[in-house]
């Protein structure tokens, strides 16, 4: 008992510290203490305020513009939740509705289907959306259509496979049986039973968009650089990590706590949805 | 029976590779950005003749069909023409120059991933929720959730330049590069018994191959850990037992055996990953090897280079997919490779 | 008379749970003579499985043996190292189990199963332990032995793979076999020619066997003498025949009227209201005491002892109180457990 309750507990916590983020996202223009790109150049790369050398007025220190750390992390949240969600959104409905048809219909269209499949799973997504994105210039629109190019082939292979299964399950049956359309067994019957798996995968899919995001903004051809993104931050600090190894750490362990959270969350979710998968 | 299994395999992989191939091609021509432009901006005035005559010379003129043709036909013998942005050079001598280095690496980072996840999964499973477990848990949980290039970046730090343990960038000590054999140093340095050499090569290699290896350590870690739960629960475990085998050989020989199978695949896909994680790694250490290529290269626009490296990763990872069915197929049984 | 082959002496086994402690297995003892076969009769969850795998030592975590002696051959194998135990195991003492797919192991061939078990207990190697695979094969009834050496287990029938277990028990010439539920996954027509199997090796080898089943049919046939478990306690022991005719304790005459009898429509089947305990928060008197038909104040007071009624027989009943010679067996005061 104690031990499930523990396990509860893990997840509960991991989804306050994600509700913390979000809520530190959307009210960043009030609890940040500068605006993110404001630069004082009388306090470049100050040391963070419990260094000997540290600022008090900048918690985290600054960056080498002198702009603050802290005030950064929290705009940097705001783009990373955002593509993060918009991202799983979009392949999430994607990838299940061709999932869904695949699995029902099979046939013609589930044979070419497996094949795209097969073609992207193949591909190396990092590079390609480096592709992508450096023939277009760092921009969201390519940003979000590169990370979801290949993130929806996770949710189409688990909604067609559960599909596949709930065909041949007694309700559909049954429902078919009555007389009961298409459009109805897929969406009043099949769709119901098979929300708990997407929504588990939904969540461990936000943790690596999220990580992914950061590995492009890090690489330059992510968020455009007037946003405040992690990535870019920890690759902005690259350069002085031997004078001021806090403008790289930071905004690096603020990725590490947010999908750190997220995937906990998502494992607790799995447990509570999803009993059989419980190891 | 084997040889069949792989001709049919390696039949099916075509599709994939056309497909593959095709996206590659298009994308790279479909992209804003003229290459030819790109490689002049720097030589002052051109007249566009010059340009005309430079886009002949590439065959950047002819139809776009005709064009992946011809892609296709030259890949296929590994020919990709000259590289835009490494002047005189062909495509195949400057990914035959770095090739090696991330092989070296990738390896590398393999085989610690491996050496450290499969053991470390076996002991978590043995006691489940006990100390180690719970240890090895947490330490996974925190190898997937950490980004690569931070993770690199912290070790940099910690190991680099805090204490001067290892060095931060580079391939090996100029000063040390052995005698060329292979390409790869610590091979080259083992061959001609080079003994700095090789320890030189060995200490750049850890930190991007510990950066590297550390998401597919947690993976493969995890992944053991449970399905070495699930068998060591199976009757023929109990029954080994039964036999009087010693638990070294229950565990050993009768689980492990049986966890492997489901862990392949994983490994596999794990391995796509570290692949591309090559380009980030690589980036972050400075280490001179395909993923670098490909970074500058899509800085520079060097559509060939390009190409051929994605198509390069694409390759490797259709292939490591075939290995690990083939490995399937070697472990379990009942898996009918006819 | 010579020391039995086997007595099991106040053996207790616990598992630690999440609500407590499980006495699964308390106060259990058995013997068992040289050739005979006893059956150990009861439901499912009533300790005779985990009886076994204490015999064996093969109980694990958050299982373990809390007390008790299990004397084979007069020595006590709860005390022995665990290398002289793995000697046992597979050597002395052979066990089976009941799904024959789920026992053996499906990445190895038959061959290898065989003649790992030959190689640990050094009965044999190399090419001399196949020619003994090939004939433990044969004398188990199985055609083109040889060539079956090379197959895995999923391209084995149901059958066939119960006599490869049987095959692999008793490669080593155990003394004793220990036969858990041998037949509960195989149909009948099968049952039938495993018991046939299990009864020419025990002729044949001299085999005595520890019978582990659900199933009264089979005991009456295939064994000397049952003990009947219920919630982790031995309730009665008799000679098989007596004990099918004249059962003292009520749940074996509760059990026995549940199965439906041969020739005899007369005899109403008859299932035991109620159900099984609950292992954990156990009642404090005797634990058939909410189902028994027969039940008494002081029942449910105190555990009743095992009583001796003479001629092999023991029951643990307070309705035997009076009549009975002495009072026997393992844990005779039945006194708790240690858990």
């Amino acid at each position: 008992m104690l031990k499930l309750l523990l396990g509860n507990r893990v997840a509960a916590v991991a989804g306050l510290v994600v509700v913390a983020f979000v809520m530190l996202a959307i009210l960043a223009p009030i609890l940040a203490p500068y605006d993110p790109n404001e630069q004082h150049p009388e306090a470049i790369r100050a040391a963070p305020f419990w260094q000997a050398d540290g600022e008090s007025r900048f918690l985290l220190g600054s960056d080498s513009l002198g702009r603050d750390l802290l005030s950064r992390i929290m705009y940097g949240a705001r783009i990373s939740i955002l593509l993060g969600v918009v991202v799983v959104l979009l392949t999430l409905l994607v990838g299940t509705g061709l999932g869904m048809l695949a699995g029902y219909f099979r046939g013609a269209f589930d044979a070419v289907m497996s094949r795209i499949v097969d073609t992207l799973l193949a591909f190396p997504f990092l590079i390609f959306a480096l592709a992508i994105m450096a023939a277009t210039g760092p921009n969201l629109v390519a940003l979000v259509l590169a990370l979801a190019f290949k993130g929806w082939v996770d949710f189409y292979r688990v909604a067609r496979a559960d599909v596949l299964a709930a065909r041949e399950a007694d309700y559909v049956t049954a429902a078919r049986g009555v007389g009961a359309s298409t459009a109805h067994i897929l969406f009043s019957e099949i769709l119901p039973n098979i929300v708990p798996p997407l929504i588990v995968l939904a969540a461990l899919r936000m943790a690596i968009i999220i990580i992914a995001e950061a590995s492009l903004s890090f690489l330059g051809i992510g968020v455009p650089p007037s946003i405040p993104a992690w990535g870019t931050m920890v690759a902005d600090g690259r350069a002085d990590i031997a004078g001021a190894w806090w403008i790289a750490t930071f905004p690096g362990l603020a990725i590490l706590a947010l999908v750190l959270a997220v995937n906990l969350f998502g494992e607790g979710l799995r447990d509570a949805l999803d009993p059989r998968m419980r190891q | 029976m084997w040889g069949r299994f792989l001709r049919q395999r390696l039949l099916q992989l075509i599709p994939v590779l056309i497909g593959v191939s095709f996206i590659v091609f298009l994308t790279m021509h479909l992209t804003p950005g003229d290459p030819i432009e790109h490689m002049l901006g720097q030589a002052g005035r051109i007249t566009q003749e010059q340009i005309d005559e430079l886009r002949a010379h590439y065959g950047l003129d002819r139809p776009l069909i005709v064009q992946y043709g011809l892609f296709v036909g030259n890949a296929v013998r590994g020919e990709f023409g000259p590289s835009y942005s490494h002047h005189g050079r062909t495509v195949r001598s400057v990914v035959a120059a770095r090739l090696p280095a991330t092989l070296e690496l990738t390896v590398f980072a393999f085989v610690i991933a491996i050496v450290f996840a499969i053991p470390a999964g076996v002991i978590a499973s043995l006691r489940p929720h006990g100390l180690f477990d719970r240890l090895a848990t947490v330490g996974a949980l925190l190898g997937i959730s950490m980004p690569g290039f931070w993770l690199g970046i912290v070790l940099m730090i910690i190991f680099g330049l805090q204490r001067h343990w290892l060095p931060i960038s580079g391939r090996i000590d100029l000063a040390l590069v052995p005698d060329y054999v292979t390409g790869i140093h610590t091979l080259d340095a083992l061959l001609t018994a080079n003994g700095p050499a090789f320890w030189s090569a060995l200490k750049h290699l850890a930190l991007p191959g510990v950066a590297m290896a550390a998401p597919m350590a947690a993976m493969v870690m995890r992944m053991v850990r449970s399905s070495m739960i699930g068998v060591l629960a199976q009757d023929y475990v109990q029954f080994a037992r039964a036999k009087g085998l010693p638990e070294t050989t229950v565990v050993g020989k009768h689980a492990l055996r049986n966890a492997l199978i489901p862990t392949v695949n994983l490994v596999a896909l794990q391995t796509g990953l570290l692949l591309s994680g090559n380009m980030i790694i690589e980036t972050v250490f400075q280490f001179p090897g395909l993923g670098k290529l490909a970074v500058d290269a899509i800085a520079a626009a060097d559509y060939p280079l390009v190409q051929a490296v994605v198509l390069i990763y694409a390759v490797s990872y259709v292939l490591l997919n075939l290995v690990a069915d083939a490995l399937h197929a070697a472990l379990d049984p009942r898996v009918q490779i006819a | 008379m010579a020391a039995p082959l086997l007595e099991v002496r106040d053996l207790n086994t616990c598992f630690s749970t999440y609500r407590g402690q499980l006495r699964a297995v308390d106060g259990v003892g058995l013997t068992i003579e040289r050739g005979e076969t006893l059956a150990l009769v009861g439901e499912s969850g009533c300790g005779k499985s985990v009886t076994a795998l204490s015999i064996m030592r093969l109980i694990r975590r958050p299982g373990r043996i809390v007390r008790g002696e299990v004397l084979f051959a007069g020595e006590d194998l709860l005390r022995k190292s665990g290398g002289e135990m793995r000697r046992i195991r597979g050597g002395r003492i052979a066990m089976v189990f009941q799904d024959p797919l789920s026992t053996l192991n499906p990445t190895f061939s038959v061959e290898n199963q065989i003649v790992e078990s030959l190689r640990i207990h050094r009965v044999a190697r190399g090419k001399e332990a196949r020619e003994r695979s090939v004939q433990l094969l044969e004398a188990m009834g199985i055609p083109a032995a040889r060539e079956r050496l090379r197959s895995y287990p999923h391209e084995l029938s149901g059958g066939m793979r119960q006599r490869v277990m049987l095959a692999i028990a008793v490669s080593c010439e155990p003394e004793l076999l220990i036969a858990d539920e041998p037949t509960t996954a195989l149909d009948v027509t099968l049952q039938a020619q495993i018991l046939d199997l299990l009864g020419q090796i025990k002729e044949e080898r001299g085999l005595a066997t520890l019978l582990i089943t659900h199933d009264l049919g089979i005991v009456s046939q295939f064994s000397d003498r049952a003990a009947v478990m219920y919630a982790g306690q031995v309730v009665e022991e008799a000679p098989v025949a007596e004990l099918m005719e004249d059962p003292l304790h009520p749940y074996t005459a509760g059990l026995l009227r549940c199965v439906p009898r041969l020739g005899r429509p007369d005899v109403p089947i008859r299932p035991i209201e109620g159900s099984v305990p609950d292992m954990i928060a156990l009642p404090p008197g005797c634990r058939f005491a909410p189902r028994c038909p027969e039940v008494m104040e002081h029942c449910r007071e105190a555990v009743p002892p095992l009583y001796d009624r003479g001629g092999r027989r023991m029951v643990r009943c307070y309705i035997y109180r009076q009549r009975s010679f002495r009072q026997s067996g393992a844990n005779p005061t039945g006194r708790p457990g240690a858990c």
